[in-house]
């Protein structure tokens, strides 16, 4: 059964799990529901492109981790969901990006607006070197999404207990962010991204600066998050794609090779490239 | 799946690792097959001394089952390996389970040989004992090659051959009821030919075995339990 | 076994290495040395022409407000006393009189100041004749002579008469100037240079603004007089020698200053700040507003106060516009003529009389002490408030 190596999308795995009769995908009743798609994606730095045809789904509460080599463009591709290659003057794109059916790149809409639905988490840790209730109650008092100083003592509180920092910051809220440690400031900015109650997650190596257990608390509210958010994670880590991600797209040099539920991936990929680059023969 | 070689990680120590424990999987097949060799020649020639060697050698294969189990767990824990490198530790270490019971199995042969030492052989089935003995000697040798050479389509053969040495089996146990129901007082060495026939057979199921696991690192498919037919389209089809 | 750490010292190789590497520090040493001794020099020879303006010399005399008096001032003194009591103590004496005629007829004792050459033979910089001197002796024997502080060199504005001359109108026009110049060139420089490297796209022009606005840091100063001479003055008709055209003119050019200081301010806050900014759903201008200017403020202000200190300095650019002239009085608009304090050390320096000579040093001295101020404080600030990323 052939599969173009550019084109896999949901129905490509589904096809797969047809022929195979104990894959996991297969035990799944429905694909399930399609949160956000790139389609036909390609993008260019001025001249040289970057992305080739870029298919690909992600999947409504669940993590989809985006595997590669340096300079695969996955980062360039994460970065195409909330339009934060806007700020980028030399890029150019053509393809659809639709966050539940609503194309991201219509002149209609509101890129501020957008990057309230669409929250991003960066690799080094960056809250605003403001205190710890700023850093959280800042984005919501813009949006004015919350208003009364009760309304964000309650998003902050709230905020801060599902980024699992509560218990350790809820006596020095008024302490800078930036005197936190690496981990705790990651966890500082996820809640602030939570703040403003996105609907999907982007996360661009949230554990790369981060020690091991720094690490494992992160990927654990990962876990804890996908209840309630779509999060997409690119990461350089393969075990940590494989630990925390249910689906895991993998690139090379702009192209999809494969996607494919992330224990598939992991144990019998179905593309030679993939293989030689999970078992570490590059990359 | 293209055979691979193992020159292409770029750690070299990650593949020489793998490539170590490939050399002592065969090396402790090698062993086993030795064991069935001498446990054959004891059973069906009366070979006293081979007999003896046999029981006093089997350490040297669980000495190895435990070496190997460690090598395997070093290699999981420090390298995570994926795909068709996890497949291969998982494989390893069944292999060496089941290579492990095959060498307990010719020990209990040769165990039984030494007990029908004194007996005239001319009565018993040997012949057909003899000809079991080469046909599981000849799918341990066979499944091991396969592994060697990861050849998915060689253990299917091979897995077939099971059924031979299945029928082989059957038809030496109805003909030692018969010499039973002949010969009432002449349990208990019969019952020892019984044991040694049982353990062949059961060489041939492990044998098989480790022909499953060969399929499932080759191509990814875990064939244990499905018919010879899925196993056979399973192991020619290609890796999806 | 051999021991390899040690030892090393008689290895002719490193031992040349040391010895090499303690010459050139004591190069090092020598220019610091070289460097410091100029200055040091340069400030013990100004201080020294300089202080002693700080102090001088007054007389006590008895001011007679009799009918001579209320004509010529100068007829209160008794008339030896003429000679050696400054005579712009006593040149308001009839004004005085007709604004308070209670005063005719009084006599009244009072400490006036000395004539200045009095006062510099005092000091030791002129001589008398051998009456002036006898005279200054007895006075100095009957204690009616003394030295005290020279309040009035801060209180009062320049005048002809040196022991009158101070530097309070000067003060003023420096101050008057500096406010204009900040009014004018902060918020434009500001607001430009957060338009530079926020807002504006990189293509050519942008790149053109950014050549133009380098060079003219460099531009020498006096252009910017000559400018300011023509677009102010003679175009829009502001007041010739007004701290008004003065403050545009030196506006003009603290401008590229405070641009291209802001400019490294803003760059100096890290991208991450903006991107985090952005990735919460901010405009571009609520993350400059409340993320980058917060940070990038210290950096600002420290630029800005930098430039500020070099305008305060400056005398060629003000010259052209007129403001050179002779400023008694202390300016009490923008619009009014007026003078800085650079402007009149140029003049003082000018007067061929001796007793200006260390009215110069002084003038230099407050000069030198208020930029010192200033750019002190702008070290201050700007390591109070520099935050380590």
């Amino acid at each position: 059964m052939e599969t173009q190596a550019n084109d896999v999308t949901a129905t490509g795995s589904q096809t797969m799990a047809e022929n195979q009769d104990n894959t996991p995908a297969a035990n799944e009743q429905a694909t399930p529901e399609v949160k956000m798609s790139a389609r036909d994606l390609n993008l260019w730095y001025g001249e040289t492109q970057a992305l080739y045809d870029i298919n690909l789904d992600m999947y409504n509460q669940e993590v989809t981790a985006l595997i590669g080599p340096s300079g695969c463009g996955k980062s360039t591709f994460l970065r195409c969901l909330n339009r934060m290659n806007d700020l980028i003057p030399q890029v150019r794109m053509n393809g659809r990006v639709s966050l539940e059916g609503e194309d991201i790149y219509d002149s209609s809409v509101d890129v501020v607006q957008l990057r309230t639905f669409v929250g991003m988490v960066f690799q080094k840790p960056n809250p605003f070197p403001k205190s710890i209730y700023e850093n959280i109650a800042y984005a919501p008092r813009l949006h004015g999404t919350g208003t009364s100083r009760s309304e964000l003592d309650d998003l902050v509180e709230s905020s801060l207990k599902r980024a699992g920092l509560w218990d350790e910051v809820a006596d020095r809220l008024e302490t800078p962010g930036t005197e936190l440690s690496g981990g705790q400031q990651q966890r500082l900015c996820i809640a602030r991204a939570i703040a403003v109650n996105p609907e999907v997650i982007l996360m661009d190596e949230p554990a790369s600066a981060l020690d091991p257990l720094a690490t494992a608390t992160v990927e654990e509210l990962i876990h804890e998050l996908k209840d309630n958010y779509t999060i997409v994670i690119v990461t350089h880590n393969l075990q940590q794609a494989a630990r925390v991600a249910g689906y895991t797209a993998f690139f090379h040099m702009g192209k999809i090779v494969e996607f494919n539920d992330t224990d598939t991936l992991f144990t019998n990929p179905a593309e030679q490239r993939t293989e030689d680059y999970i078992t570490g023969r590059f990359g | 799946m293209d055979k691979k070689g193992f020159s292409q990680h770029i750690s070299r120590q990650y593949n020489e690792d793998l490539e170590q424990i490939i050399t002592r999987v065969m090396t402790m097949g090698g062993l086993v097959e030795q064991q069935l060799e001498s446990a054959m020649d004891a059973l069906v020639n009366g070979d006293q001394a081979k007999g003896e060697e046999v029981i006093t050698s089997d350490y040297r294969i669980n000495a190895m089952e435990v070496e190997l189990d460690d090598a395997c767990t070093n290699v999981l824990a420090r390298r995570q390996p994926a795909a068709s490198d996890l497949r291969l530790i998982v494989a390893v270490i069944k292999t060496i389970t089941d290579l492990e019971r095959i060498g307990d199995e010719a020990e209990r042969v040769g165990r039984m040989a030494l007990h029908l030492l004194d007996e005239d052989r001319r009565r018993s089935p040997m012949a057909e004992i003899a000809a079991l003995g080469n046909q599981v000697k000849g799918m341990v040798n066979g499944a091991l090659d396969a592994f060697a050479r990861m050849d998915a389509e060689q253990a299917v053969r091979v897995a077939q051959e099971d059924i031979k040495a299945d029928a082989q089996y059957d038809a030496i146990i109805r003909h030692l009821v018969k010499y039973l129901e002949d010969n009432p007082k002449s349990v208990p060495p019969v019952l020892d030919i019984v044991w040694a026939t049982r353990s062949l057979e059961r060489i041939g199921d492990r044998s098989r075995n480790i022909c499953e696991y060969v399929i499932y690192f080759v191509k990814g498919k875990d064939v244990r339990h499905t018919s010879f037919e899925q196993m056979a389209e399973e192991a020619t089809g290609d890796r999806r | 076994m051999e021991r390899r750490l040690t030892g090393s010292a008689s290895n002719p190789l490193i031992r040349t290495r040391y010895r090499r590497e303690a010459r050139f520090k004591s190069y090092t040493v020598i220019a610091l040395f070289v460097a410091f001794g100029i200055i040091a020099a340069f400030f013990t020879d100004i201080i020294s022409q300089g202080y002693t303006a700080f102090w001088r010399t007054e007389v006590k005399v008895t001011l007679d407000y009799n009918e001579r008096a209320e004509r010529i001032g100068r007829f209160a003194l008794a008339e030896e006393m003429r000679e050696v009591v400054s005579r712009g103590a006593v040149r308001s004496i009839p004004l005085e009189i007709r604004n308070n005629p209670e005063l005719a007829g009084i006599q009244r004792e009072t400490w006036a100041p000395a004539y200045s050459r009095i006062d510099q033979y005092r000091k030791g910089n002129e001589t008398l004749s051998p009456e002036l001197k006898a005279l200054v002796d007895e006075l100095e024997a009957d204690g009616r002579i003394r030295t005290t502080f020279n309040w009035a060199f801060f209180s009062s504005g320049d005048s002809k008469l040196p022991e009158l001359a101070g530097i309070f109108s000067a003060a003023v026009g420096s101050l008057m100037v500096l406010a204009v110049t900040l009014a004018f060139a902060f918020p434009i420089g500001v607001m430009a240079a957060i338009y530079l490297e926020e807002f504006a796209p990189d293509n050519r022009l942008t790149q053109a603004i950014e050549v133009n606005i380098n060079n003219l840091a460099a531009v020498p100063s006096i252009i910017f007089g000559l400018l300011g001479l023509a677009v102010f003055i003679n175009t829009f008709g502001v007041p010739r020698s007004s701290a008004l055209v003065g403050g545009l003119t030196l506006g003009l050019m603290t401008l590229p200053i405070i641009i291209i200081s802001t400019r490294a301010a803003l760059r100096a806050v890290p991208d991450p700040i903006r991107l985090g900014g952005f990735a919460m759903g901010c405009s571009r201008w609520q993350v400059v507003r409340d993320h980058v200017m917060p940070l990038s403020l210290p950096g600002i202000l420290t630029g800005t106060i930098i430039g500020l200190a070099q305008a305060m300095g400056e005398t060629a650019p003000l010259i052209i516009v007129g403001m050179i002239a002779y400023i008694p009085e202390a300016p009490s608009s923008i619009f009014e003529s007026a003078t800085v304090l650079p402007a009149q050390v140029f003049t003082w320096a000018s007067e061929p009389r001796k007793a200006f000579v260390e009215k110069t040093g002084a003038g230099i001295i407050v000069l030198l002490a208020i930029l010192l101020t200033l750019n002190a404080t702008a070290v201050l600030l700007r390591r109070k408030f520099e935050r380590r990323w």
